[in-house]
């Protein structure tokens, strides 16, 4: 466990150097254990990757003790159960959500070009990317946005060449090595293979984003019919 | 009290200090661009520091007040339009703020706040997610804000001391505490001045006129959070400071990142000012923080006096 000051206002700890679904227990143990009874001054905890972000306000923070080392101590103390944290309770460590996705034609609009790419015929692409066991490595991007390990590497392929300017909210695409949702229209350069009709960015919600960094995911193929009538 | 848009300007949004706390869903902090200006703009019409306010950009909004009211423009500057002093609105009268004279963005804070739906505990509109704010975009003809009615008065023809304001300026140098990849670009980053890009706004603001190079055969970076003042390096060698509305997580190189009370100074440049960097340890830029917010406390007190 490393510390390092991200401006004046957070401080990164990193639990490994490399994206590792080994570590992504630990990052989200620590997420927990910092989360819970946060000290005033501590704002905002941020998982991604291999990585937990704490954000702090100077100002709020105990008068006397440097805000850095306040706050690298804060963090030091909380992880002395992160062995014990990281380890406990695999059921609740990590959520299985399914995502129904509608793939190819008008729903994934570069679904025929990707199975051309990666030489499979046109019913397999859907088959293999549905079959993957999928972890949610970081929330970003756009609001509710998973980054997902864990994509066959024959469905590996490319971002585009030139980024769309808007991709439809609910649509499933494949960046490189990993694969993802976009909840919202926003720009977007990932190959478009289908859409889900589920909503990942809930802005009514106590907790907005669907999914949460540890998360895991499975697509289930449904059909048009099946897409225009989800509620 | 409403407001009723007449003319919504080139980006007028609503804004509060931001939505602290969401950022692990992907949300966007967003608030005011130059919070010195918002805090300040409050202040001087009796609100608290941290009510909505209309941020607007390079040009102003045309708005008229149903009622009674007091208004303080802080931040960027407009022609006829007296900046860093409460000025006294009539029921029906017209305020065009026009082109800006000086800096790029203004703080308009009226007596009450805006009153807007809060989403995730803020007001301040999220452009990219579409939330937040009035409708979760920009102002434009024909829209009518709600803000609550509070008897306020003022005491006229004064002005905050511009020598506790944040030194903008159009060719500035603004202090940073280094980032993690800073030996990456040797030492070019101190060396260079740079303008700012017309692609800038609310996510970034971004730097031409120099690059930096990134020493060649290091590994590609693994995605963290990313804060606003990040200044990051993509691959084409252009520097970019995140801004306000950045995405929450990032995998560029991080040669530094702008101290908190010199974001101001970032969010007030326009396209082709100049900006140089200066490294300063992080207790001094702590040290700018508290200072800052002893400055406001005793403000905060002064002012009491003057409202009513």
């Amino acid at each position: 466990m490393t510390f390092s000051a991200l401006g004046d206002s957070a401080v990164v700890v990193a639990l490994g150097a490399t994206i590792d679904k080994e570590v992504l227990p630990r990052v989200r143990a620590l997420t927990a254990l910092l989360e819970a009874n946060r000290p005033v001054g501590i704002v905002d905890v941020v998982p991604a990757y291999a990585t937990v972000t704490v954000f702090y306000e100077p100002g709020r923070l105990p008068a006397g003790a440097r805000p850095y080392d306040f706050v690298c101590r804060f963090i030091t103390e909380r992880a002395r159960s992160l062995d014990a944290e990281a380890k406990k309770k695999p059921a609740t460590a990590s959520r299985t959500i399914e995502i129904p996705v509608c793939y190819g034609g008008d729903y994934g609009q570069d679904y025929a070009d990707v199975a051309r790419h990666c030489g499979l015929e046109a019913p397999e692409l859907a088959k293999r990317h549905a079959a993957g066991d999928y972890l949610v490595h970081a929330i970003g991007f756009a609001p509710g946005f998973p980054y997902l390990g864990g994509l066959a590497e024959e469905l590996h392929i490319p971002r585009r060449a030139t980024p769309r300017v808007s991709v439809p909210a609910g649509s499933v695409g494949i960046g490189g090595a990993q694969t993802g949702v976009y909840p919202l229209p926003t720009p977007g350069g990932w190959q478009l293979i289908g859409r889900t009709p589920l909503a990942l960015f809930r802005p009514g919600e106590k907790e907005p984003a669907l999914l949460r960094v540890g998360d895991r995911v499975k697509f289930r193929a449904i059909t048009p019919e099946e897409f225009a009538t989800w509620k | 009290m409403e407001i009723t848009v007449i003319r919504g300007g080139m980006l007028t949004t609503v804004q509060d200090p931001g939505r602290v706390g969401y950022r692990a869903a992907g949300v966007a902090l967003c608030g005011a661009m130059d919070p010195f200006a918002l805090r300040m703009a409050n202040l001087l019409v009796g609100n608290a520091e941290d009510a909505a306010a209309f941020e607007c950009t390079l040009v102003g909004p045309e708005l008229v007040f149903s009622a009674d009211t007091v208004i303080a423009v802080c931040g960027a500057e407009f022609p006829g339009i007296p900046a860093w002093q409460p000025i006294a609105v009539r029921a029906g009268e017209r305020i065009r703020l026009g082109v800006v004279s000086r800096g790029c963005r203004a703080c308009l804070a009226v007596a009450g706040g805006i009153d807007v739906p809060p989403f995730l505990g803020s007001r301040s509109t999220y452009l990219r997610g579409q939330v937040g704010g009035f409708q979760g975009r920009a102002l434009r003809e024909g829209d009518v804000l709600a803000v609550p009615d509070v008897a306020r008065r003022v005491e006229e023809h004064w002005r905050i001391d511009p020598r506790i304001l944040p030194e903008y300026s159009p060719e500035t140098v603004v202090r940073v505490v280094r980032g993690a990849q800073l030996e990456d670009f040797g030492g070019a980053l101190f060396d260079a001045e740079f303008r700012i890009m017309h692609k800038s706004d609310r996510m970034g603001v971004r730097l031409g006129g120099a690059k930096l190079a990134r020493i060649g055969g290091l590994p590609e970076m693994i995605s963290a959070a990313v804060a606003p003042g990040t200044l990051q390096v993509p691959p084409d060698g252009q520097p970019i400071v995140l801004m306000a509305d950045a995405q929450t997580i990032g995998g560029y190189p991080q040669a530094a990142h702008v101290v908190s009370v010199d974001l101001p100074l970032v969010a007030q440049l326009r396209p082709g000012d100049r900006v140089r960097f200066a490294e300063v340890p992080l207790d001094e830029a702590h040290r700018l923080i508290l200072a800052r917010e002893h400055m406001f406390a005793i403000l905060h007190e002064g002012l009491a006096q003057k409202l009513r």
